[in-house]
């Protein structure tokens, strides 16, 4: 007998398919058209799918125990970490080709597709959202089994939720490209893809609380926290700021319920909870278990992440008006903003002092493992950008910072310093673990790996920081009689060189996750198998 | 909190843990690092005495104003006022002056350069380039051709009202598109095109009738360029005998123009620029070398 699961999905992507193919076939739109067309694809497949798996296995249910050992569900976190990898590569290899346009803009060609404006948001979107969304979709869903002892609840659902997203990812970015955007930073995708990342993410959020709520743990493990966080947040976040009503079902253009001054204080309060939540909870969750479990040593305080915790969580939530000092918003807001990131300063660094402290009588491991050497400089960045954060923050140092590159450069401290480290690290400890192989191919590579992208991190921040500086200072030097000094077109003269180094440093960084995409690719096809009966860290045992 | 039966210590630290374990994950049981508990009471602390410095709660129908009566409103306004004001002292003298003592004055010179550069990067570069040495289809400003004159007097009337720019007062002159609008043949246009190139001093076809070019030309283009050739610049007809052709001196650029010409726009600056920033920048463009 089909099961509930199994049907209702069914009849709902059944419903999906009909819906895209009505729309494809009304609309004038040609965006809408091919979009409509890929929903209605990969509607279809997923239906045909459910049915061959069901056929397959006579709609047997899986075991969630076998042999009283928790039966993990593991095939969409393999999905999850080889999604991550191909997005990495590909939001890496955007990402050098806007630098290489900054220093060089003829090879924008003249053409719309291939368009500074249309591949900055395809950047930034496939490595926050593609490689850092799957790899925080594939994390959590491994930890939260584990610490839960449990296996994830459902056949359907676990793909459901790391297919539909990368579904989400295809929809957003190849209308980047073709120039469906709401002109939103770090919320470009129109309507109809916003919808559907909120029905996933809606299950996702279910799919989670299905897990910890099955739990054979009596108490929920620190990492669990802020992954949940994360996932509500984000709920919270996404559907405020995309409050759009489209123009027709048939067109992909939309208009936000928002206007003026509060767009703008909504759309920040946003961004910078993206990088609270998405970025800074979502990721402090990997570090919580991967860190502990690769340094063999206990967190070092549970105190300590309780505290930081939940301070993190009710002080992030208020710091987004700093993100627009100086503007139509009003004072008070601004000032209110700035504030708060500065008492925000102190429970991001307590995930600092708790990842490298869990390291206290394992420090001559990073002498022999590059893997835990990567996450422990990871949350060396994650502590050096939540102290420049806040420095920023601040009005007098955000005159001369905003609009210029050191708000790159900071950022980027941040994502490939903190979010890049911790991603790799937590993938490098997974693949092994998820294909049974006793060990990484080659630690050699990820030696290399890690020295490249380190020079790569250090050129392209130090290069953002002088341009930054710089530019901001050019702009407002005044000649004696009163005049400014320099003209705009002259500070982008003189940033130039930096342009170009951080174009290097970006194809380091680059050349760092080819060598790591090719070191996993051969710990898949050629790694040593784990024995069966051994049980190392990554092992099918359950808890003591 | 814990449950007591199963907390042990770590054998490394010397610290208990919780007791609990989680996929064989641990927590010990340390306090809160000091130093991180009183940052965190100092920032707190920090950010309270700001609020009462400055603006910062919002309340029903307005918001606390701080005791420091801080207001980045009216900051901005005496900050501008106080610009304005310190540079009014010559700002006033060179809208006062005419264009020629502004050149002669050492101290008003100064000023008006000053005041031009700055002007001159952030409104003019984009199309006159950073050193006013121009690009296709905008003007090198450096050299001696001018299409619409190069004295002071010239240059500021082109500064305040542009060219073609929608402006009442706009210099307006637009050659006629001899081709696209089929005044003159293709054969014709290919003549003309030739002989002015030769008159230019730029390589012409072979075989091309340019006695039948200049017949076309007296009896087309002379009205505007003049017989000559040296070009009315009240009508903003350039002189076509120096080969410095605004949309490029090629024989197919050439041709191009004459079929169906680009009649380029500068915007006015009247009533976006204040009077002794267009002097200013008059003086300034003038002083580029090929003022005359």
């Amino acid at each position: 007998m089909i099961s509930l699961e199994e049907g209702g999905f069914a009849i709902f992507l059944v419903l999906l398919a009909f819906a895209c193919i009505i729309v494809a076939g009304k609309t004038f739109d040609q965006v809408m058209a091919f979009h409509a067309g890929i929903g209605a694809l990969f509607a279809a497949v997923s239906v045909f799918l459910i049915f061959k798996n069901y056929f397959d296995d006579g709609g047997e249910a899986i075991p969630a125990e076998i042999d009283g050992k928790p039966n993990y569900n593991i095939g969409p976190i393999k999905f999850g970490a080889v999604a991550a990898m191909f997005w990495g590569l590909a939001g890496f290899t955007v990402g050098l080709i806007i630098a290489l346009q900054l220093a060089w803009p003829a090879l924008n060609f003249d053409l719309p597709w291939t368009n500074f404006g249309r591949l900055r948001p395809l950047h930034t979107s496939a490595v926050i959202f593609a490689f850092g969304g799957n790899v925080l979709l594939a994390t959590s869903m491994y930890v939260v089994q584990r610490t839960s002892r449990v296996r994830m609840p459902g056949k359907i659902l676990p793909w459901f939720v790391i297919l539909g997203y990368n579904a989400f990812i295809v929809i957003a970015g190849t209308g980047y490209l073709l120039g469906a955007t709401q002109s939103k930073e770090y919320a470009e995708p129109e309507w109809y893809a916003d919808l559907w990342l909120t029905i996933v993410w809606v299950f996702y959020l279910l799919l989670f609380l299905g897990t910890l709520w099955k739990r054979k743990e009596p108490h929920i493990y620190v990492a669990n926290w802020f992954y949940l966080a994360f996932i509500v947040t984000i709920a919270m976040l996404h559907i405020t700021n995309n409050l759009t009503i489209p123009v027709s079902i048939y067109s992909t253009k939309s208009y936000i319920v928002w206007s003026g001054v509060q767009d703008a204080m909504v759309q920040w309060w946003y961004g910078h909870n993206a990088v609270g939540f998405f970025l800074t909870a979502g990721f402090l969750a990997i570090m919580y278990y991967f860190i502990p479990k690769r340094a063999e040593r206990p967190v070092y305080s549970y105190r300590l992440s309780i505290v930081h915790f939940w301070a993190l969580i009710f002080i992030y939530i208020w710091a987004g008006p700093h993100h627009l000092h100086y503007t139509a918003l009003p004072q008070w807001a601004s000032t209110l903003g700035a504030t708060f990131s500065i008492i925000l300063w102190m429970p991001s660094w307590g995930g600092m002092i708790n990842g490298l402290m869990t390291l206290s009588g394992a420090w001559d491991k990073l002498r022999t493992d590059p893997v835990l050497r990567m996450m422990v400089v990871s949350v060396a960045f994650y502590g050096m950008s939540t102290f420049e954060g806040p420095l920023m923050s601040l009005r007098s140092v955000n005159s001369l910072s905003h609009y210029t590159d050191w708000t790159i450069g900071h950022v980027h401290s941040g994502a490939l310093g903190w979010v890049g480290y911790i991603s790799f690290g937590a993938i490098y400890c997974l693949i092994p673990w998820l294909w049974n192989k006793r060990q990484l191919y080659s630690l050699k590579l990820v030696n290399l790996h890690f020295w490249l992208s380190t020079i790569g991190i250090v050129l392209y921040i130090t290069a953002m920081w002088v341009s930054g500086i710089m530019q901001g200072l050019m702009w407002r030097a005044y000649d004696q009689l009163g005049f400014l000094e320099y003209s705009f077109v002259e500070t982008v003269e003189a940033m130039h060189p930096f342009y170009i180094i951080r174009a290097l440093g970006g194809g380091l960084f680059l050349l760092g996750a080819v060598i790591m995409a090719y070191n996993l690719w051969m710990t898949v096809r050629h790694g040593e198998a784990e024995e069966a009966d051994a049980t190392p860290a990554g092992s099918l045992a359950p808890a003591e | 909190m814990a449950d007591t039966h199963n907390k042990e210590v770590d054998q490394i630290s010397g610290v208990e843990t919780t007791g609990h374990e989680w996929d064989g994950l641990k927590e010990l049981n340390n306090p809160l690092p000091k130093w991180w508990l009183y940052l965190f009471y100092a920032c707190i602390v920090w950010a309270v005495i700001y609020w009462v410095l400055y603006p910062s709660w919002p309340l029903i129908s307005s918001y606390t104003t701080g005791i420091l009566g801080a207001n980045q409103r009216t900051e901005a306004i005496a900050s501008y006022d106080k610009g304005i004001s310190e540079r009014s002292v010559f700002a006033d003298k060179i809208v006062a002056a005419s264009l020629e003592d502004i050149a002669t004055d050492q101290e008003l010179l100064q000023f008006a350069r000053a005041n031009g550069q700055a002007a001159f990067g952030d409104n003019c570069a984009p199309c006159h380039g950073s050193g006013g040495t121009g690009a296709e289809g905008f003007p090198n400003l450096q050299d001696d051709t001018w299409i619409w004159g190069g004295t002071l007097d010239d240059i500021h009337t082109t500064l305040e009202y542009g060219i073609r720019s929608g402006n009442d007062d706009a210099r307006i002159g637009e050659m006629p598109a001899f081709g696209r609008d089929e005044l003159l043949s293709r054969e014709e246009i290919n003549q003309v095109a030739n002989f002015v190139a030769s008159r230019a001093g730029l390589e012409t076809e072979q075989g091309v009738d340019l006695a039948a070019g200049q017949t076309v030309f007296e009896d087309n283009c002379a009205a505007c360029h003049g017989e000559d050739l040296k070009g009315i610049q009240e009508v903003g007809a350039p002189s076509l005998l120096s080969a410095n052709y605004l949309y490029g001196k090629s024989l197919d650029a050439i041709k191009s123009q004459i079929n169906n010409p680009r009649n380029g726009v500068m915007p006015a600056w009247v009533d976006r620029l204040d009077p002794a920033t267009i002097k200013s920048l008059t003086v300034y463009v003038h002083s580029f070398g090929g003022g005359q």
